[in-house]
């Protein structure tokens, strides 16, 4: 699980995570974005459908692959946040 | 964005924000390509947009970068962020990806400076949720001020273990446990390596100090920890590990690794560049001359990317091969290159001081690189074990691309960077073929994700 | 050493000629300068390709075609074998005529295994297709395998039957002593009665120190794979107009060839991939499938095959010395015929001739 630090942000944009809206830092990674709402895991795997969630925050392992405003396989911790955005888990190859 | 430039620089940590700078200053068109909304490279992430009580917290060597990209910023050098890199030729032909749009570009002389990654090294549990690079756990505090909420564990070896618990202590998060894999006779290996006055003031060795610090603040820290295991059935509910002959088990829901970090090699790789397996850093690496040009003509490599130095070799490195260009480029004659190179080079080999003895204080136990549990997920995007690569192994697929093509192991999305090391690893133990012996994983581009739409943009005067 | 038989080359043709041989009995040694399946045999598209082939070539891809139904009987593996049948795609009236034309080639030599579509049906079998499509050539027997795993199928199944591999071990010299072959290799010598070429790219230069140069061209063929994507197509997609074939994997990846060249470096055996012809490849796919666009690319390749001016293999004895065979120049097309080629060649070493017409396979047609 994780918090926020008691830091004011300077500006933020609302975005749809799982159906919910969700006000966050404006210029963050979606995979922080997510990573702060506890939703748990973020994609199931398309091999074995087993839970994943952002493991290295640089663009490197791939496992934080999510369906960003209906696109499926976009690396949330490469992509920032923008307002009215939809993010939603991953089941597996993407659908 | 041009066609083609006298230089292109491939990352906006410390070496390329350095080499950048030096080479405009001199009057040379440069681009500054990196894939992140803004320079500083993975130490200096988010230092323009920071908060400073967030950049008080990451301590004083974070606090450096401002100078560097201040710097940077003034300079006449062209910066294009989200920016990522997915071909690099021995041409120096350089595909692109910059707001959304592929590009294909050239340079006369390329400076790759895209730095180095967290090792992977696959353990029992390493894929569930909740465990993660304490690499990317920093990346969450630099960019967003996002911390584990509680009890989190950090597990693994190397500097920036230490330094991640440090910096949590001072954002007030409870670290449960600090479990370091290293033993103490890495310490007395490592010892002689160094003259003590350094390895008080250095400061990548403040991490050791700050050992104190944790124990004066009730974080249960132990060294020589084995066999490190994560269990939880959707996410991390425990870990468990053996230290001084008994096993432990502690519940927490958030698990930070780390066994130092290794060169992005990738794009070396792919341009055709030779690389050599350093037995000391445990990694492959380039090769690279004493200005940091690689086997192939024009391209050059600086920073972690070219082998691991830290931060300030880095931006080191970065400067004086871009001393190197200047005067390949003739903007410079060679009295003048070595001149203007002497200073960095004397800071450098400072700096560089340390590394012995980070090298074998740090060193991680060949035990865990050889991925001593069957049922471990290796391939984390196949979902290959241990098992089936020794399985593959055995039966005949003797080198890491045959194993790959047998297994599948290395062929998805994130194109074998979190398992080809231990591939290799498996491989050496199995066939007592020498690392430096054995093949790695044949690089297919592209290297970032590049999509069959932004593909079809490209060349659009070429048919059939 | 002594064996009965000399392979040079550890790729498909080489394993299938081996098993063939040695289920008739006879002792052979594999001499591979790499791995098995390094080079063409193991990093090609897996297509299991009647469609569309050279008429000299129908008598044995139709045989073959055969012998892939029932692979696992032969090599106790499936291979990941599927037939869901090949197309080429007409999308306007000039490929459709192109189309008839050939089907109508096909069956006045007698064959009926590839047939016209109509629209309605191609979209039944394809309805992920873009909609201005008009009709297909099809034939509905082919599918594709997973070569890899086809190539260690063959493999272990010849290395059961006593067949000996020796890897990383190059042919550097040939020489006929007494009636035996002598190869020589850093690793020791080899001696047998009988030789046979399967070199792929390289059997140029095993041909040459026969005494029978040949035209051979080692070109580099480059294939893509994108990410996996949910099963939205089944038959295999190649087009009247553009140099496409276009199949999703059993696990659900694209795999997208077109036999667009890359830029090779035969002698250091380096590829450079040739991003413009990739690009038309890219356009191609999205012209038949728009809402591919966002698809990402994984990884792209090209792999090392032997190339014939006249794009068909040679595959006979030798003209110029005794008991020396040749199987190579498949140019792009050999993975179909492969379990054949086997059979074809243990039938010119065991009995001397061939029950297929082999004939315009000769190395002496040069
Ligand atoms: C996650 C992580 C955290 C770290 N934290 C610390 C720390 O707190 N303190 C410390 O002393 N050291 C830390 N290090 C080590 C430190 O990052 C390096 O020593 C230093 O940053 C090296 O500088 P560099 O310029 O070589 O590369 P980097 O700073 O890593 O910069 C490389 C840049 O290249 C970009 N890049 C890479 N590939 C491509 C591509 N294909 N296309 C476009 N751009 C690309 C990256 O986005 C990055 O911005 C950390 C390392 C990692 C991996
Ligand atoms: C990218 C690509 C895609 C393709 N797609 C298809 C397809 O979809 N369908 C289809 O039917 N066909 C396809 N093909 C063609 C098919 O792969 C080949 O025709 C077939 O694999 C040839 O097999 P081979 O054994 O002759 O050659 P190879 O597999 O190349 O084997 C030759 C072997 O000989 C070895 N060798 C060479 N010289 C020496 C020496 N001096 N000493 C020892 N060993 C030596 C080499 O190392 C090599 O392993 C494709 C080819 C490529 C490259
Ligand atoms: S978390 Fe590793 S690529 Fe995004």
């Amino acid at each position: 699980m994780f918090k926020r630090l008691d830091e004011s942000p300077p500006s933020t944009v609302t975005v749809v995570i799982n159906g919910r809206s969700v006000v966050v830092p404006q210029g963050e990674s979606v995979a922080a974005a997510v990573l702060a709402e506890n939703i748990g895991h973020t994609r199931t795997t398309p091999v074995k459908q087993q839970p994943r969630a952002p493991f290295c925050m640089m663009g490197v392992c791939f496992d934080c692959l999510m369906v960003i405003d209906g696109i499926p396989n976009q690396q949330a911790c490469m992509v920032q946040v923008r307002d009215g955005m939809r993010i939603e888990r991953q089941h597996g190859s993407g659908v | 964005m041009k066609e083609n430039y006298p230089l292109v620089i491939i990352g906006a940590g410390p070496a390329g924000l350095a080499a950048a700078t030096v080479a405009a200053d001199h009057g040379v068109e440069v681009a500054l390509l990196d894939e992140q909304p803004a320079p500083g490279g993975q130490i200096f992430r988010g230092i323009e947009a920071a908060p400073d009580e967030r950049a008080d917290k990451l301590g004083p060597e974070y606090l450096r970068g401002e100078k560097l990209v201040s710097a940077f910023r003034n300079s006449s050098a062209r910066y294009y962020p989200d920016t990522k890199v997915w071909s690099l030729s021995e041409q120096r032909d350089i595909g692109v990806i910059h707001q959304q749009q592929a590009h294909m570009i050239s340079a006369e002389q390329v400076l790759i400076a895209n730095g180095a990654f967290e090792r992977p090294v696959p353990f029992p549990g390493w894929t569930l949720p909740g465990v993660m690079n304490a690499g990317a756990g920093q990346i969450l505090f630099k960019g967003s001020g996002i911390v584990p909420a509680d009890g989190v564990v950090l597990a693994g070896s190397g500097p920036l273990l230490l330094l991640l618990a440090w910096q949590y202590l001072r954002a007030g998060v409870r670290v449960k446990a600090v479990l370091d894999t290293i033993s103490r006779g890495n310490y007395i290996k490592a010892l002689p390596k160094l003259p003590s006055a350094l390895l008080v003031h250095h400061h990548i060795t403040q991490g050791l100090r700050y050992q104190q610090t944790l124990r004066l603040a009730g974080v249960e820290l132990h060294n020589g920890i084995r066999d490190l295991q994560a269990h939880g059935a959707e996410s991390l509910e425990s870990i468990s590990y053996r230290h001084k002959g008994s096993n432990h088990t502690l519940e927490t829901d958030s698990l930070m690794i780390h066994f130092g970090i290794i060169p992005n090699i990738h794009l070396s790789q792919a341009a055709g560049c030779d690389h050599f397996w350093h037995k000391r850093q445990q990694c492959w690496r380039p090769e690279l001359d004493e200005w940091g040009s690689s086997s192939v003509k024009g391209i050059l490599i600086a920073g972690d990317g070219g082998g691991i130095g830290g931060a300030r070799t880095a931006e080191h490195a970065g400067r004086i091969a871009a001393f190197r260009v200047l005067y390949n480029l003739g903007v410079m004659n060679q009295q003048e290159m070595h001149l203007e190179a002497k200073q960095d080079r004397k800071w450098m080999k400072a700096d560089l001081r340390i590394r012995p003895f980070l090298e074998k204080l740090f060193r991680i136990p060949e035990s865990m690189l050889r991925v001593p549990h069957d049922d471990t997920i290796v391939c984390r995007c196949e979902e290959v074990t241990a098992r089936e690569i020794r399985a593959a192994i055995a039966d005949g697929h003797s080198d890491s691309n045959q194993v790959k093509f047998y297994t599948r192991c290395g062929m998805g999305p994130c194109q074998g960077r979190q398992c080809s090391q231990a591939v290799a690893h498996i491989v050496a133990d199995q066939t007592s073929i020498p690392l430096q012996q054995s093949t790695q994983f044949r690089i297919r581009p592209p290297l970032k994700p590049l999509t069959l739409g932004q593909l079809a943009s490209l060349y659009p005067d070429e048919t059939e | 050493m002594k064996t009965d038989v000399i392979i040079i080359g550890g790729g498909l043709m080489g394993s299938s000629t081996a098993l063939q041989l040695a289920m008739r009995g006879m002792h052979c040694t594999i001499v591979e300068k790499e791995s098995p399946g390094r080079h063409a045999s193991g990093v090609n598209a897996g297509g299991l390709r009647q469609l569309n082939r050279n008429p000299a070539e129908i008598p044995l891809t139709v045989e073959a075609a055969k012998m892939w139904r029932n692979i696992e009987s032969l090599v106790d593996s499936d291979c990941d074998a599927r037939f869901p049948g090949q197309l080429r795609v007409a999308e306007n009236s000039d490929d459709l005529d192109l189309l008839e034309q050939r089907a109508a080639l096909l069956h006045s030599l007698g064959y009926r295994h590839e047939e016209m579509i109509g629209r309605k049906e191609l979209y039944q079998l394809a309805p992920a297709l873009a909609p201005h499509c008009v009709g297909a050539l099809i034939c509905r027997e082919d599918g594709y395998a997973r070569p890899f795993h086809a190539l260690t199928a063959f493999r272990h199944k010849a290395r059961s039957l006593g067949v000996e591999y020796r890897v990383n071990t190059i042919v550097d010299g040939i020489e006929r002593e007494a009636g035996n072959w002598r190869i020589t290799t850093r690793k020791g010598e080899f001696q047998a009665p009988v030789l046979v070429n399967c070199a792929g790219g390289w059997a140029g230069q095993i041909a040459a120190s026969l005494g029978e140069p040949v035209p051979l061209k080692p070109a580099a063929p480059m294939l893509m794979v994108t990410e996996r994507l949910p099963h939205f197509i089944e038959p295999v997609i190649g087009s009247a107009s553009r140099k496409l074939s276009f199949k999703q994997m059993q696990n659900g990846t694209l795999l997208v060839g077109g036999a667009h060249l890359a830029s090779l470096d035969f002698h250091k055996e380096k590829s450079e991939i040739k991003w413009p012809k990739l690009a038309v490849s890219a356009r191609s796919i999205m012209a038949l499938f728009p809402q591919l666009k966002d698809v990402r690319i994984v990884r792209v390749w090209a792999g090392i095959e032997a190339f014939m001016p006249d794009n068909l293999p040679v595959i006979c004895k030798s003209s110029t010395a005794e008991d020396a065979y040749h199987a190579f120049g498949f140019s792009a097309h050999g993975f179909q015929l492969s379990p054949l080629i086997g059979r074809i060649l243990a039938e010119l070493i065991v009995d001397g001739t061939s029950n297929f017409p082999i004939e315009p396979f000769n190395i002496t047609r040069f």
